[in-house]
């Protein structure tokens, strides 16, 4: 499977990312990503029928015991936030709905 | 030898022993990283004032007659992207650029329960993503063997704090390479544990099932200690081992008669630099003298490593970095009121995030995404477990695996940025560790015109003791790691 890779296709998953690239980026990207996309076809080769996926190599995961236990003073959790409504416990974000 | 030329063991020795005082210790790391950062910058930020108070608490309670941590007054530095409370911790990025977190990395935590004194923060690829700390937000860390040259990278910064002898130990994060490879760059050792034996909580993610944190060093007896000080497990890191630590320190006993090393030939052969060669015989030839045995092995899949490493961390990160996005911390760019919130976010992470960011994170969400998750993501899942069998096969006939750190010596600044792919291929032989979960050191083994040449050995999981035990009798037999870079001996006139 050739990767063909389009100012389009950059744009198309800039935008699934959130990130608004300039035009500069989308070409360079584009360039670079086509790349680096074409070095990573020759593990398509691989005949890898049957093979599980190894996603983490850890076998055992340990979990906690489910037991409520202090967390983050709400102060503490928006000391870092560049728009907090600290009065109200809140972080402020731009208008998300009507105007 | 001056105060900071010494080892971790020596100066806590000293400090517990009232020979000096860990105010001494402390005045003299600040004094030489402050020497060296301007030419160098390996520090993002001095924390000079809570060193020294960390430093007169440790001098107090030694009065006091209190009995003192294993390293007592011993001065560490810290990668930017390790967490430590109400201390700026930024990843060498401009979306953190003002990121104080409320919590402290556990492994920085054991450190601080050791009475280790954190110096400060260290400069690094942004987000730990690179080779060469040429993608810091606040301008590269240069080599002290070279200050033409990059110190390699992510985890610059902390190399060239131990290398120029601000501190004796340091800690770093190693995705793909990322303490081995700077390791290699500036002489000195780097070690990579196993995946899940040190916790992860407090340091920032990028590739959640690669990234370890391990120390820098100049002698492997300080590796070891170290290691022993940060390994355990952590309720905060569900992916921490409950295995016991063993004692690596008394791993160390000089003795490899019969260690069997494999040494993959034919992977090693392609692509790699002569003088990097030629070092790397030479070590396998010491190795052998030391009364190791060397044995022939196979790693069929290892040439596709590069490929499937750069489509795992990358997917990984465009998932971890979801996170920034201008609302509960860093940066927020401004938008107009029609932008709304979905403007301010992509536009905060345009402007927020550096082109080697961007650029993966975009190659990560295409990898991830429908009609390209089989070819991309998928597949290189199932050629990791081919590497996972390679590897357990190998491991069957050796009980350690040598190899180069890096196929290059130290390369220029600006030699590779404009080139994304170039610098990936250099990342050929440390990727595996990573993909495999496998603990790896590097062990400086020689010198290309003046500039440090490294090999690594990578060990079974949670072996660390094994590897250590080789790297130390190397060490014995060997001086390279003693060399001290013309940049570090002009500033330590004086301490």
């Amino acid at each position: 499977m050739p990767t063909e890779l389009s100012i389009a296709d950059v744009e198309r998953v800039a935008a699934l990312a959130q990130i608004e690239l300039t035009d500069t980026e989308k070409q360079l990207f584009t360039r670079q990503l086509a790349e680096i996309l074409h070095y990573a076809e020759q593990i398509q080769a691989l005949d890898t029928t049957g093979i599980p996926a190894t996603a983490h190599v850890n076998a055992v995961q340990h979990e906690r015991d489910d037991q409520p236990a202090g967390s983050l003073p709400i102060e503490e959790a928006l000391a870092n936030a560049p728009d907090a409504a600290s009065d109200a416990g809140l972080f402020r974000v731009p208008r998300v709905i009507g105007g | 030898m001056t105060l900071l030329g010494r080892s971790a063991l020596d100066i806590r020795d000293d400090v517990v022993n009232g020979r000096v005082s860990a105010t001494e210790v402390c005045q003299a790391a600040l004094a030489q990283a402050n020497a060296i950062n301007p030419q160098l910058h390996a520090f993002n930020l001095v924390a000079a004032e809570r060193a020294l108070a960390q430093a007169a608490d440790i001098d107090r309670r030694r009065a006091a007659g209190h009995t003192l941590g294993p390293l007592a007054g011993v001065p560490v530095a810290l990668k930017d992207n390790l967490s430590v409370r109400h201390m700026l911790t930024t990843a060498s990025s401009k979306i953190l650029e003002t990121y104080a977190p409320p919590y402290t990395a556990t492994a920085v935590e054991r450190l601080e329960a050791a009475d280790a004194v954190i110096l400060g923060k260290t400069n690094c690829d942004e987000f730990a993503m690179g080779s060469s700390t040429e993608n810091s937000a606040f301008g590269p860390t240069r080599n002290p063997w070279d200050s033409d040259r990059t110190p390699g990278g992510s985890s610059g910064g902390s190399a060239v704090a131990v290398a120029a002898q601000c501190t004796p130990i340091s800690l770093g994060s190693d995705t793909g390479g990322s303490i081995r490879q700077p390791a290699s760059f500036c002489g000195v050792f780097g070690l990579k544990p196993t995946y899940g034996r040190v916790s992860r909580y407090g340091l920032l993610a990028f590739a959640s099932s690669l990234d370890q944190i391990g120390p820098f060093s100049r002698t492997v007896a300080d590796a070891a200690l170290t290691l022993g000080v940060i390994a355990g497990s952590d309720p905060y890191d569900a992916t921490s081992s409950a295995s016991v630590v063993p004692d690596y320190h008394a791993a160390l006993t000089g003795d490899i008669r019969g260690l069997r090393i494999g040494v993959p030939r034919a992977f090693v052969t392609e692509g790699v630099d002569e003088t990097v060669k030629r070092a790397f015989d030479a070590a396998l030839e010491t190795l052998r003298s030391l009364g190791a045995t060397l044995v022939d092995i196979e790693l069929p899949h290892a040439r596709f490593s590069v490929p499937v490493y750069y489509l795992v961390c990358t997917a990984e990160l465009s998932s971890n970095l979801a996170r920034y996005d201008g609302v509960r911390y860093g940066y927020r760019a401004t938008s107009t009121r029609e932008e709304g919130l979905k403007g301010m976010y992509s536009r905060t992470r345009d402007e927020g995030f550096g082109a080697e960011v961007k650029r993966r994170i975009v190659l990560g969400t295409y990898v991830l995404s429908a009609g390209y998750y089989d070819a991309f993501y998928l597949k290189a899942l199932q050629v990791r477990t081919l590497m996972r069998r390679d590897y357990d096969a190998a491991f069957e006939h050796a009980d350690v695996i040598a190899m180069p750190t890096s196929p290059i010596p130290p390369f220029r600044l600006g030699e590779k940025t404009d080139d994304p792919l170039q610098m990936y291929l250099a990342d050929i032989f440390t990727v595996s560790a990573n993909l495999v979960g496998l603990p790896g050191i590097s062990i400086p083994c020689g010198f290309a015109d003046n500039l440090p040449v490294g090999f690594q050995l990578l060990g079974r999981p949670f072996d660390e003791s094994t590897i250590l035990r080789a790297a130390d009798a190397f060490e014995r037999a060997t001086d390279w790691h003693r060399r001290t870079p013309t940049l570090a001996a002009n500033s330590t006139a004086g301490v």
